[in-house]
């Protein structure tokens, strides 16, 4: 673990944060932009994709480099949609405006349950931070008039993103819109996470006792990462309200909670990539096992997120590390 | 008082369900320090079998309760074994994604067994009358759940503090390493009251078919109800889980009869404010 600190010391330069890994950066944008024409009839489904890489790199923050478990992501999801979803309807439908308003309203939420949910740990944590997700899901539930209740928020009508693009019913604008939002979250978590502030979350990670020893106030570091994780995802949710026009109360439930985490393990926790493949593999498999078999894409995720465990505890970006180790041990 | 009533016995019965099933749970996590999100599938495994039992195979429901209990542990048993043994070791994140994924499997299994209907066990008619209690009346399904409640506590009661394997139970919640010292088989613990935590569970996930329906996602709805009975109670004290399961059921039923448009928020707003007062839960010393 400590090794695991050393090998990311903080970047002296901005630019040292983005040499290394430039040309996955590269092939990663390519495959993105290659998709939209490859599959022009499933824009609607890779844009959930790109939207929930939002919400896994946010978890990532706080779960993968902070180490703090947490199974209430989607109430600082939701907050963000419902936030940007309400906005657009009531107040203005400019696009960028309702994401600034989705960051904030995932951040206050964040903020106010992060002032307890980061006292807690282990299971009363876990607890905690579902109780969270539940609270809002009952609130937005019973505030009909304002949200919609079960039916979900209808009525968002956008106005074109920067009064240039007009969101189209095929999608096309939707994807755009979400792969530039995604870009723009990834290149500043890629800032923040080579950061000496990065490097306080890694160390309370690998160490809350030694970090409070050398004088880091744990707690509030906790709540501000917390924080800027709700902000992240909060932004998921805005651009999911936005792309769908719509805001359904499954945005708050513990299912999206639950599968954001599996997405993240899958893939590999602590690294930015991670969460993209992670989220990638995860809803294409789901995507073709349900369309194939609605009833019983249960069996190929439960054996999928089992292997993972067993198998592949490092999530699927360990496994080139693991195959090196195995075959350098067996030389 | 009518409305007191009906929500003192809907309350207590319902927490008398929570507890039955949650109380095998905070004994896995007392002891074997697991966070299993795969507790539910017990029950759903005692409730579909009863109702494969009573619907499809013409057992009577009297005979039909110890045989689901009984199959729900042998089942408990091979998981245990095949899976749990390893579990043990991993972190507390491996711990609850493997265990959600064990979840995912027991529902496509009862899925593609039994379908995603809602699988209703027969019960017999007695239970659907009511009884007089001289003041008020009540459903017997009601007092049954009540009843078998306190049997199971006054049991469980026995069975820990007064045979051998109680002894040895309590010993390995306290302290597993000084056990083991001790020449206690930890293993074998484990794996006894790991099966029986499950047949309970199936016991109560067969009474209260009526309260929570049966049905093959039965293990993810409710698996944040039996989690929160844990975490409130305290892992691994029975006591403290019997306290959560009719505090919350009280409180959870009242809530429905009094402001039914808020749903389960009560239910949550209890657990945070006792989470956050007590960290531990409210009789946890772990």
């Amino acid at each position: 673990m400590e090794a695991d600190i050393i090998r990311h010391k903080p970047a002296k330069r901005l630019g040292g944060i983005f040499s290394r890994r430039i040309l996955l950066d590269i092939c990663l944008i390519s495959a993105a932009i290659a998709f939209f024409f490859i599959f022009p009839n499933n824009l609607g489904f890779m844009t959930r994709v790109l939207v929930m890489i939002i919400m896994v790199l946010s978890l990532d923050l706080v779960l993968g480099y902070a180490g703090v478990a947490t199974l209430g992501h989607a109430a600082l999801f939701g907050s963000g949609a419902y936030a940007a979803g309400i906005f657009a309807v009531y107040i203005s439908a400019n696009p960028l405006l309702g994401l600034v308003v989705g960051a904030l309203a995932g951040a206050i939420i964040a903020f106010f349950s992060g002032l307890i949910l980061m006292r807690a740990t282990g299971l009363t944590l876990l607890m905690l931070s579902i109780a969270v997700a539940q609270v809002l899901f009952e609130l937005v539930n019973s505030e009909r008039d304002l949200t919609g209740g079960s039916d979900g928020l209808l009525g968002i009508d956008m106005d074109p993103v920067l009064g240039l693009y007009a969101f189209d019913f095929y999608g096309k604008t939707g994807y755009w819109y979400a792969l530039a939002v995604l870009v723009v979250v990834f290149i500043l978590l890629r800032v923040f996470v080579a950061s000496p502030f990065g490097l306080v979350a890694r160390g309370i990670h690998a160490s809350p006792e030694r970090m409070r020893a050398i004088g880091t106030p744990v707690y509030w570091r906790l709540i501000t990462i917390y924080t800027l994780a709700g902000g992240i995802a909060g932004i998921g949710g805005a651009v999911s309200a936005q792309v769908t026009e719509l805001v359904s109360l499954e945005s708050l439930g513990f299912n999206l909670s639950a599968e954001a985490m599996i997405m993240l393990i899958l893939g590999g926790i602590g690294r930015l990539y991670g969460a993209i493949f992670g989220t990638v593999i995860f809803m294409t498999v789901h995507h073709f096992a349900a369309s194939v078999d609605p009833f019983n894409w249960l069996f190929v995720i439960g054996i999928l997120v089992l292997l993972v465990v067993y198998v592949v505890p490092e999530g699927v970006l360990g496994l080139p590390e693991k195959l090196r180790k195995h075959l350098g041990m067996a030389k | 008082m009518s409305v007191f009533f009906g929500i003192l016995v809907d309350g207590v019965s319902y927490g008398m369900i929570l507890f039955m099933i949650s109380v095998g749970l905070t004994i896995t996590m007392g002891l074997m320090r697991v966070i299993n999100l795969a507790h539910g599938s017990f029950a759903l495994i005692g409730g579909a079998t009863a109702h494969w039992l009573t619907s499809e195979m013409g057992v009577g429901y009297y005979a039909a309760v110890p045989l689901a209990v009984l199959a729900t542990m042998m089942v408990a048993m091979v998981l245990e074994k095949v899976f749990y043994r390893k579990i043990y070791q991993f972190t507390e994140l491996q711990q609850v994604l493997a265990t959600i994924g064990i979840t995912f499997l027991c529902i496509a299994t009862v899925n593609y067994l039994l379908g995603s209907t809602i699988l209703p066990i027969k019960i017999p008619e007695v239970f659907t009358e009511s009884i007089s209690l001289g003041f008020r009346s009540m459903p017997v399904h009601r007092l049954v759940v009540i009843v078998m409640g306190l049997v199971v506590v006054v049991a469980l009661f026995l069975l820990l503090e007064r045979t051998n394997f109680g002894i040895q139970l309590r010993a390995a919640v306290d302290n597993r390493t000084m056990a083991d010292a001790l020449g206690i088989d930890t293993v074998r613990i484990f794996a006894l009251s790991f099966s029986l935590g499950a047949g309970l569970a199936a016991f109560g996930g067969i009474l209260g078919a009526e309260l929570l329906p049966v049905e093959a996602y039965y293990p993810l709805r409710y698996m944040v109800l039996f989690l929160v009975v844990v975490a409130v109670g305290g892992m691994g004290s029975i006591a403290g889980s019997f306290l959560a399961a009719i505090g919350l059921g009280i409180i959870d039923t009242a809530a429905r009869y009094i402001v039914p448009e808020y749903g389960t928020i009560f239910f949550f707003v209890v657990m945070m404010l006792v989470l956050a007062l007590r960290p531990r839960g409210l009789l946890g010393r772990i």
